[in-house]
């Protein structure tokens, strides 16, 4: 590797590198604040991540849904389009999985699991789209409407389970009937709860990649993300193209929502995937725009995130704290200047993430796109 | 049909307008403190988490030292802290003004839990919720006086915000000089204008109401702090500020649609009306997306918000 | 880099685009900090450290973009940073009748109640210039005045600056066109590169001498060109009207006719409806009437893709946002529109060593200054950025060219490419509609010339008919 091409690298890898460090002293110091000591935190926060077998399969395990939720952003992100709305769509695909999953019978396992993960994705698709329609076509902000939509799909989901018609007549508590084992995905390590999923995650990546990068589709996602406008000059459809991408994030998050209830919980409740979502847009941030290093962002919060139980029990500190430090993490990232500021950095730093345009007010309808 | 007309007689429609007015509390306040933000060009998503520490801040401080009205004003100072963060954060180091106010909002709700489970108990009760005074003289007056005039200190205080921001907006040196940053912040800076000083003092300034509005939900209406207690409002806020176009009073007007829908909901309930629940409560969040995609007007934003003015 | 103006003159500062004129002028003002060097006022040193420094010294600047607040009224945009005000709160009569007043005073009327987006250009430039005397300017920057001016709002311009050197007042002039600096300035001062090349006067110096000094060689100050040839009409417009972004008619009416062979020229000052017309043509702006053909085909209501298909070319006004994405490298720009055609891609598979050898092969032809078609675009100089432009339309060899402002922005060297390339293929058979609000690439390259003011297409002139003066009255709307 050239000198040039080595130092872009380490450059790369040390904002987002710094950010970490710096978000994590950042919730060093809620501890301290909170009352409890910092090391005695974070190092039950390891342990609980990493040191046992069992540790590590649950690490893995969280770091799921945060791939396939992150891509769901990062994606979204490359066409200039901020994808909140994970949470509603991950719904959305737990319910249409759940849905395959527990009503239709009579399916071999080779045909069932992947018609109800499919089930997930359109349920994600859909719940994605409808805000890039309205952002494609009425030039309606799709911050406010995901945002909307993710307040609608949990009214819908707790409609739906609670006493409703997907709702288990044979328990008290809200939550459909168990999903029949031929839609389940199956475990691979035995004695612990890490499915299958963990395989459609590390495959999800690379096509990601590929589609964005090697892809007539993931050209327009670019051109429309880089310059909307020479776009639009170029005869490409910039309504088709946000309309396609919310759809695909959309259905990124879907299948996440199917994998935790096909995989994981093997029913449907109001508290899918809680807060999963939003900690993705951390995972994305961190990545920047490589889908590859979705990975690595994915894989330090599964382990935040299954290491603060342990952590609350060995020393009271809140599972809370995992989002502070996630907070501290995104500010970082995304003010590549205060890092810079902080460490007298010289290296040159990514490009911020840049994707308010004219505010919340409605960007004009596109005239005569089709 | 015959259900309807029943309700409508049973409806008590003073008591919906008087709820109305209070719901509207919080998301008058939030959607003012949008408009002075978004008008000096700065966009403050932000408000939600806002108004969560601070209803935190406010209940703290006036559990531990019993007073309802300091409070108040730990509420509003916690605002206007976490507001000039957001502040630091987009005008300063130039991030993404919308990913700053994300981030805001999830450091929020980490932040109050923290301490909210770490340093208080749960379910403690904090010195109950402020009073209703009633205005003597105005509050007899027919219809109108129960609604407007039989209210708690953060509703009224809203009432008479409403006006001052507009005066403030249209008829001060200062709203001219903001409005100016938001249009064409270059522009404004050749006329002598310190962009950056605006900006700032606004965004401070949409963070003490966002504050106040904090106050609302743990000082006023509820008597302690739970979490993710703001639910959206912050957010429902900012479309208000839209359909009212970043005016005070056509936010007030677009507030009293989203509360007042909310109010009908749960007064629907009540009813016995046949709508399962959950779709009663999507009433304000699909209210926000129907205005938002512009069915009810085209809406335009000050010309510069959004983007971060930098000095060459 | 030396400058000296004084009290009652009018001095021209002269240059090309990128001569440094601007950035001078905006250290003067504060807008930009000095690396070196010291700068006086009457007499005595000054720091000018931002544009309150600059003001309070008495020194006032007209920006080529305006630097107006479109939903303001004029009395608010003049007033802004000075407002009279009791305790904070404006006295909104007051202010409007002050503005009034010295709106008289100086000869300049303007409605001081009016919201400035109403307004056209000349007058939003009296505004500016009212904005600067209110602050009690004694030294005006004007930056590139004229850009936007029909020629009889130019004398007018003229007129008022005369007037205030008259009184006392010392004026710059930034401008880079020759005939003006002739016609208004007592002393000149040429930039080239950022550096100062000479110091003169009108009466010591001419055209063709001050083009030599602003370039550096001497110059080309017409393209060579042959007799036309036309075909058949290849595009046609037929009583095309489009409105504009807040649905006012744009475009009036227009019918014109594009034949192969030939360039037409259509000249204007911006925002006369080229912008709309173009736009409507490329499928890019809904056409509320008439109809646009190409050949036989009916393009009206064709998308952007359909229309570029079909054989359309176009250089965009303004290729920062309309012509290139910046961040995408080279070699994709040359194909921002056939990404997702053979040999570029089959199906949605991109085939990534075809647009490579495309790049390559295009670099070549055209001489575009790039070391390798996959570095970024935004690392090309400005003029090397609009070849890449002009090379992917060449390339892709269009039945018509509508090109717009084909060399704003771009250095002397590739403006004589750009030209020589058009000529060439318009000798090879390609129609050419050339729009441009720089009359004198309207006079050296086109065959025949069409006038659009307010929309209207005014006249269309051939052979003999098309000379400057008149033009320029048409273009103001006179005649």
């Amino acid at each position: 590797m050239s000198t040039a091409a080595r130092r872009a690298l380490t450059g790369r890898l040390l904002l987002p590198l710094a950010s970490v460090l710096l978000g994590l002293a950042a919730g060093a110091v809620a501890v301290v604040l909170a009352g409890a000591n910092p090391i005695d935190a974070y190092s039950a926060l390891f342990q609980g991540a990493f040191t046992t077998r069992n540790a590590f399969t649950e690490t893995l395990l969280a770091t799921i849904p945060y791939v396939f939720l992150g891509l769901s952003v990062a994606i979204g992100f490359r066409a200039g389009l901020f994808n909140i709305g994970g949470q509603g769509q991950l719904l959305l695909g737990g319910i249409f999985a759940a849905f395959i999953g527990y009503r239709v019978t009579g399916l071999p396992a080779i045909v069932h699991t992947p018609l109800a993960l499919l089930a997930g994705m359109l349920g994600g698709f859909l719940w994605g789209a409808i805000p890039g329609i309205l952002k494609a076509r009425l030039g309606a902000h799709e911050v406010i409407t995901t945002i909307m939509l993710n307040y609608v799909a949990a009214g819908l989901l707790d409609f739906l389970v609670n006493r409703g018609p997907m709702a288990d007549p044979h328990r008290a508590i809200p939550q459909t009937p168990a999903m029949l084992p031929s839609a389940a995905l199956p475990i691979i390590v035995p004695g612990s709860r890490l499915h299958f999923g963990l395989f459609l995650a590390l495959l999800a990546v690379p096509v990601v990649w590929f589609l964005v990068e090697r892809t007539t589709i993931g050209f327009r996602i670019r051109a429309v993300g880089l310059n909307w406008t020479a776009a639009r000059a170029s005869g490409i459809s910039v309504a088709w193209t946000m309309v396609t991408v919310m759809g695909i994030s959309g259905a990124l998050a879907g299948l996440a929502g199917a994998v935790e209830v096909l995989g994981v919980s093997g029913v449907l409740t109001p508290s899918l995937a809680s807060g999963l979502a939003f900690d993705a847009i951390a995972v994305a941030l961190l990545a920047g725009s490589n889908p590859f290093a979705i990975l690595p962002s994915a894989l330090l919060f599964g382990a935040l995130k299954s290491g603060a139980s342990f952590m609350q029990l060995q020393t009271q500190v809140s599972t809370d704290l995992i989002s502070v430090v996630q907070a501290a993490v995104i500010v970082f990232v995304a003010a590549p200047l205060l890092v810079r500021w902080i460490f007298r950095l010289r290296a040159a730093p990514a490009a911020p993430v840049s994707i308010t345009e004219g505010g919340l007010g409605q960007t004009p309808p596109r005239e005569g796109v089709a | 049909m015959p259900g309807f007309v029943l309700w409508l007689q049973n409806v008590d429609l003073v008591s919906l307008a008087s709820a109305t007015l209070v719901a509207a509390t919080p998301l008058v306040l939030a959607a003012l403190g949008g408009v002075m933000s978004e008008r000096s060009g700065v966009v403050n998503i932000a408000l939600e988490g806002i108004m969560l520490t601070s209803a935190f801040a406010g209940f703290a401080i006036a559990f531990v030292a019993h007073n309802l009205a300091l409070g108040m004003l730990a509420a509003i100072v916690s605002g206007m802290l976490i507001a000039a963060l957001h502040a630091v954060l987009s005008i300063e180091f130039l991030v993404d003004q919308i990913v700053s106010g994300m981030v805001i909002n999830i450091l929020a709700v980490g932040v109050t839990g923290v301490f909210y489970r770490t340093l208080l108990q749960q379910g403690v009760r904090g010195p109950g919720t402020l009073p209703i005074w009633r205005v003597p003289v105005l509050s007899s007056i027919p219809v109108i006086g129960p609604i407007v005039f039989q209210n708690a200190l953060v509703t009224y205080s809203m009432l008479v915000l409403v006006v001052i921001v507009h005066l403030v907006l249209f008829n001060t040196v200062w709203g001219l000089r903001t409005r100016a940053c938001g249009e064409h912040p270059l522009a404004a800076e050749t006329a002598g204008v310190n962009v950056k000083l605006v900006r700032y003092v606004n965004v401070i300034a949409s963070g003490a109401l966002g504050g106040l509005g904090g106050a609302y939900f743990s000082i006023q209406q509820i008597g302690q702090f739970l979490p993710n207690m703001t639910g959206g409002r912050g957010f429902i806020a900012l479309a208000a500020m839209i359909f009212g176009k970043w005016t005070p009073l056509g936010a007030f007007g677009a507030s009293l649609l989203f509360a007042g829908a909310d109010a009908l909901g749960a007064r629907l309930q009540y009813l016995g009306v046949r709508v399962p629940i959950q779709f009663l409560g999507m009433l304000p969040y699909v209210l926000t997306i129907v205005v938002v995609a512009g069915a009810m007007g085209r809406a335009i934003a000050p010309a510069a918000v959004g983007r971060p003015y930098r000095k060459s | 880099m030396d400058l000296t103006v004084r009290w009652g003159e009018v001095h021209a500062l002269l240059g090309e685009n990128g001569a440094g004129k601007t950035t001078l002028m905006n250290v003067v003002y504060g807008l930009t900090r000095p690396d070196q060097g010291e700068m006086g006022f009457d007499g005595r040193p000054v720091q000018v450290s931002g544009p309150i420094d600059a003001i309070r010294l008495g020194i006032g600047m007209v920006h080529q973009h305006f630097m107006l607040i479109p939903p303001l009224t004029v009395a608010e945009n003049v007033v802004l940073g000075h407002e009279t005000a009791q305790h904070g709160v404006m006295d909104v009569p007051q202010a409007r009748r002050d503005v009034a007043e010295l709106a008289r005073r100086h000869g300049l009327e303007v409605d001081a109640g009016a919201r400035v987006a109403d307004l056209s250009v000349g007058i939003q430039q009296r505004v500016e210039i009212l904005k600067a005397l209110y602050r009690g300017a004694r030294l005006l920057v004007l930056d590139e005045p004229t850009a936007v001016l029909t020629p009889p709002e130019a004398e007018r311009l003229f007129e008022v600056v005369h007037q205030l050197t008259d009184a006392g007042c010392a004026v710059i002039f930034i401008t880079h066109k020759l005939a003006e600096v002739m016609a208004v300035a007592d002393r000149i001062t040429v930039m080239r590169r950022g550096r100062v090349v000479a110091t003169t006067s009108p009466a010591e110096s001419s055209p063709p001498e001050l083009a030599r000094l602003m370039v550096g060689r001497p110059v080309l100050l017409r393209v060579e060109k042959g007799a036309a040839h036309p075909g058949d009409p290849v595009l046609r417009m037929d009583g095309l009207t489009v409105e504009d972004d807040r649905h006012h008619v744009a475009v009036d009416g227009v019918s014109l006719e594009v034949r192969s062979g030939e360039i037409v020229g259509v000249a204007g000052v911006e925002g006369n409806g080229q912008d709309q017309l173009i736009e409507a043509i490329l499928g890019l702006r809904h056409a509320r009437g008439g109809r646009i053909l190409l050949g036989s085909r009916d393009i009206t209501r064709d998308t952007t893709r359909r229309v570029l298909m079909e054989g359309v070319g176009h250089i965009p006004a303004d290729r920062h946002s309309m012509g290139v994405i910046a961040d995408l490298d080279v070699a994709d720009n040359l194909i921002l529109s056939d990404y997702d055609r053979p040999p570029f891609a089959r199906g949605i598979l991109r085939q990534l060593a075809a647009v490579l050898e495309h790049g390559k092969r295009v670099i070549q032809a055209f001489d575009i200054r790039a070391e390798s078609p996959e570095q970024p675009l935004g690392s090309l100089s400005g003029g090397n950025q609009q070849k890449v432009v002009v090379a992917r339309e060449l390339d892709s060899d269009p039945k018509v060219l509508v090109a717009s402002q084909p060399t704003r922005g771009v250095d002397v060297g590739s403006i004589e490419f750009i030209h020589r390339q058009l000529v060439r293929r318009r000798d090879e058979g390609m129609a050419v509609l050339l729009v441009s609000s720089e009359l004198d690439e309207i006079l050296s390259l086109s065959d025949r010339v069409a006038v659009m003011y307010r929309g209207r297409l005014v006249a269309v002139l051939e052979g003999d008919q098309i000379e400057s003066e008149r033009i320029g009255l048409l273009m103001a709307g006179a005649a």
